[in-house]
């Protein structure tokens, strides 16, 4: 009996592997970034190049790290969400505007609406690098500590700032009134 | 005959050393053993846009910028522990075409010798079966149609 139920078995568990592997994404590589310090830039700022957009300055609140470009079809997609997003005030939202034509990235903003309460410009791609970033539209969430908590990889959508950042950014301050008091 | 054989070799050889130079178009290094460790980091580092290609043979912007940031490492006088590190920090362990062992793929890792022990034990057990069968009964199956 025992013969026959362990091939059987042996059988059934890779299958289950199998399976499952079918309908995971291959594309998605999960960040090593979560739960350590965000790297740290300090980079022109695309609205006025005369003022550095640095990471230091966001310390002690959570905020959002979204890479963009114009080239990026992906970014055109999720843009209106992060104009709702933008609205909704929870936390600032800062751009970085990824290997991009500065003019471009300018009119971008002009046309579509700007989200972003700054935009740093990232012309040869070291912060993308430093933040292990691949693709973009990619949007990582900063808690007040200055540590990543969150990678969303793919156009953000209202279903996953849902489901995802606003726990984690309520969390977030909670924690730090937490300690505070 | 010889003639033949030289010019394959020699369309071979200059085959290989135009795709070294294919994706950079000039040799990163004048130093030739620099230049080696560059081709060979590069060679085992994945390029993450296009997954199944490494940044040696991608041209995707991205692996660009990853050649860059290897070329001044290497420049900068850091070891290639050091420059694995460096990538495997911002991308994880994907970021290497040869993985190392973690405790979670231990088991990937250790696959192939549980395996082979498997076997040993399965391979024993049908011999000592075979061996106890033919002890019982020393006219086995085989000779039984002997005349």
């Amino acid at each position: 009996m025992l013969k026959y139920i362990v091939p059987f078995a042996v059988f059934v568990l890779l299958g289950a592997f199998l399976f499952v592997g079918l309908y995971r994404d291959p594309r998605y590589v999960p960040s090593p970034l979560i739960g350590k310090p965000a790297p740290a830039f300090s980079l022109p700022s695309l609205q006025d190049p005369q003022y550095p957009v640095a990471t230091r300055e966001l310390m002690g609140q959570p905020w959002i790290l979204n890479v963009w470009g114009t080239w990026c079809g992906g970014c055109r997609e999720e843009h209106d969400k992060l104009l709702v997003i933008a609205k909704q005030n929870t936390v600032p939202l800062i751009g970085l505007n990824w290997k991009d034509d500065s003019n471009a990235a300018r009119k971008w903003l002009r046309d579509l609406g700007n989200p972003y309460a700054a935009v740093a410009v990232d012309q040869e791609g070291r912060t993308a690098i430093d933040w292990g970033v691949y693709g973009a539209p990619e949007t990582f969430l900063i808690g007040p500590d200055g540590l990543v908590l969150y990678k969303h990889i793919a156009p953000m959508t209202m279903e996953v700032w849902k489901r995802e950042f606003l726990p984690r950014i309520e969390a977030a301050r909670a924690g730090r009134e937490q300690s505070s008091s | 005959m010889m003639l033949f054989v030289r010019l394959i070799l020699t369309a071979c050889f200059l085959g290989l050393s135009s795709q070294a130079l294919a994706i950079d178009q000039v040799h990163a290094f004048d130093d030739p053993a620099l230049q080696e460790r560059y081709e060979n980091i590069n060679r085992e580092l994945r390029c993450l846009v296009c997954q199944n290609q490494t940044i040696a043979d991608s041209n995707a912007t991205l692996a660009g910028d990853l050649r860059r940031e290897v070329k001044e490492l290497i420049a900068a006088g850091k070891t290639d522990d050091e420059i694995r590190e460096f990538m495997i920090e911002r991308y994880g362990d994907f970021v290497l075409y040869r993985p190392r062992m973690t405790g979670t793929n231990f088991l990937l890792w250790a696959a192939p010798a549980l395996m082979l022990i498997a076997g040993f034990f399965v391979a024993l057990r049908v011999i000592r079966r075979r061996a106890a069968e033919t002890e019982l009964d020393p006219d086995g199956p085989e000779e039984a149609g002997n005349p």
